[in-house]
């Protein structure tokens, strides 16, 4: 997901002290709670674990829709329709939209977005690795909404029904259009396979460089995520890693079949006894080369953010500055 | 010229005017100073392609030759656009680029509520839709111009200068010439020159309340709307805006 369980640190790092018999009854009636499918609200009681888990998730999953539209907006100029250009707009508009709220939803927990835009831009929050490869062709624009918006979708289904109330809602608003970016996408790639020799050879091209990042999109495989037993027993995880993964890749394949597409992978195959497809070893040590900062476009994209904030904020500074001489001059005229 | 030509030029203004300013506006997606500005000039330049491409349907029809919507965006070099040298001048700072959405958008403003009363259905139609959005342009740059403007030291400087800089080119904006006399004794669209008053009073109000001075009427050049002499700017930007067109003629995308 947007999200990877990027949780790099390590385990039993967050110390425990003893717990008192009110905290002790405290959590156990959260626990109850989240058992019986109760939503957890922002003023309810929850344990302080629970919190940071939240804010490191939902914060990661919004900086994922901000740096997500940096690759696309590489393309937005060069769309090759008005027809692509205006829904490629659209969807990146949208994945604005879906920063905005997933911060608000962060807010509920206590955080300002100014300290999450912080974390991002010193580099010491993370977001999804995936937004770390280059779109290079158009093709990649529609390799990016049928792949990478389709594992979001997969991911993100279960989270409407997160225990935490602000994020399971921002989830419902943001499932509904991320299903419309898949089908954008994949027709995008269906216009390309269907197309040209050369359109036939970018699409290919491109669903080669993307595909193993997509699965990494997923996180790291259940035996390396330490954090999934605890965010499965709270509910704001409801599949692991490799479940989902496993979903994806079940769902896509048949879909690249039908397009005429290769899928880069020479031990991908129908295994009947699972009912599922078996599929060669995602490459690890990319994805934790890659989440450490070594992708191909990990520095230019910070940067992108970086300068964008930094030529920003005189136009912050003015608006601040005006609404508070707003103030001050109405506050003036009814004292008057 | 015959009615037909006279039209189908008149609606590459139109379109040309829409596709150009929302073309530099897509330049922007990833830079805008906060994300809820990132949404709303995402959210015009939507407005401004989605315009372009009624007109541009429209004059493609209207032409006859069989070039529907992208052909006319796509496959036209400088010397056949038809935009005014506002809309094709760089974004600049954010002040350039508030600057240019307010000057060009407030004239649109007056246009597109005459053209809803043009002869021609179809394109007041198209006017009616766009004056909409339009009015959400004009008042989205308007506020930012006097918050700019009423702002900082720096914000104030900035925004004087952007004005500054681009006065220059909203005197094309207003000029009549043969296009335009014939649209207007059709009932089509109005004189352009009958639009500088409202347009007048509606930028010295925004100017005022953002403690900006009005430049000094100096020499305008003009050139963009005819086709006659564009800005070297152009050739870049269509350079990018027609890439895989360009590259790939025989595509479908
Ligand atoms: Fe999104
Ligand atoms: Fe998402
Ligand atoms: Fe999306």
């Amino acid at each position: 997901m947007y999200t990877q369980g990027l949780d790099l640190v390590p385990k039993g790092a967050e110390a425990q002290r003893p717990k008192d018999a009110e905290e002790v009854r405290l959590e156990e009636e959260f626990q109850k709670k989240i058992d019986a499918e109760i939503r957890i609200e922002p003023d309810d009681w929850m344990p302080e674990g629970y919190r940071r888990t939240l804010i490191r998730q939902i914060s990661q999953h919004a900086h994922s829709e901000i740096v997500g539209m940096l690759p696309e907006g590489n393309w937005v100029t060069r769309a090759p329709t008005l027809r692509r250009k205006a829904i490629l707009l659209a969807k990146i508009q949208d994945e604005a939209g879906h920063g905005l709220y997933l911060y608000s939803a962060c807010e509920t927990l206590g955080v300002s977005r100014e300290e999450l835009i912080e974390q991002l831009l010193s580099g010491k929050a993370k977001y999804s690795s995936i937004f770390n490869y280059p779109t290079l062709t158009w093709a990649d624009v529609g390799i990016i909404g049928w792949l990478v918006d389709g594992a979001a979708i997969m991911n993100q289904v279960p989270l409407q029904r997160c225990s935490y109330g602000p994020y399971a809602r921002a989830m419902i608003r943001i499932c509904r259009e991320e299903s419309f970016h898949q089908r954008q996408g994949y027709e995008i790639v269906m216009a390309m396979a269907q197309g040209t020799p050369e359109q036939r050879r970018m699409v290919q091209d491109a669903l080669n460089r993307w595909w193993w990042p997509v699965l990494m999109m997923f996180g790291p495989p259940d035996k390396d995520s330490w954090h999934t037993a605890q965010s499965m027993k709270w509910k704001i995880k409801r599949f692991t890693n490799d479940e989902l993964r496993q979903r994806f890749v079940d769902a896509v394949v048949p879909q690249a079949e039908r397009l005429g597409l290769k899928i880069p992978d020479p031990h991908l195959k129908w295994n009947p006894e699972r009912g599922h497809y078996d599929f060669g070893e995602v490459p690890w040590d990319e994805f934790w080369r890659v989440v450490r900062g070594d992708g191909p476009c990990n520095r230019q994209r910070l940067e992108q953010r970086r300068r964008a904030w930094e030529e920003g904020r005189w136009v912050r500074e003015a608006a601040l500055t005006y609404a508070e001489k707003r103030r001050r001059r109405r506050e003036a005229a009814r004292a008057a | 010229m015959d009615r037909q030509e006279v039209l189908f030029e008149y609606l590459l203004r139109l379109g040309d005017n829409a596709l150009i300013l929302g073309q530099r506006l897509c330049e922007l997606v990833g830079w805008a100073p906060e994300l809820e500005e990132e949404m709303a000039l995402a959210n015009i330049a939507l407005d401004c392609i989605g315009q372009a491409r009624l007109f541009l349907s429209y004059a493609g029809e209207v032409e006859g030759r069989g070039r529907d919507e992208d052909a006319l965006a796509f496959r036209r070099d400088v010397l056949d656009l038809r935009n005014a040298l506002l809309v094709e001048q760089p974004n600049g700072d954010f002040a350039h680029t508030i600057g240019r959405l307010f000057l060009i958008s407030a004239f649109n403003e007056q246009l597109y509520a005459a053209l809803t009363g043009s002869a021609d259905r179809r394109l007041a139609d198209i006017a009616q839709k766009a004056l909409v959005e339009t009015r959400y342009h004009v008042r989205h740059s308007g506020e930012w111009v006097i918050r700019l403007g009423d702002g900082t030291e720096e914000s104030h400087r900035r925004m004087q200068k952007a004005i500054d800089d681009l006065w220059m080119y909203t005197g094309e904006l207003f000029t009549t010439d043969e296009i335009d006399r014939k649209i207007a004794e059709a009932g089509i669209g109005p004189d352009p020159a009958t639009l500088k008053p409202a347009w007048d009073r509606r930028v010295e109000a925004v100017l005022r309340e953002a403690t900006l001075e009005r430049p000094q009427d100096g020499w305008m050049p003009t050139g963009g709307k005819d086709g006659r002499m564009h800005s070297e700017h152009l050739g870049h930007l269509l350079a990018e805006m027609q890439f895989l067109q360009r590259a790939y003629p025989d595509a479908r995308w």
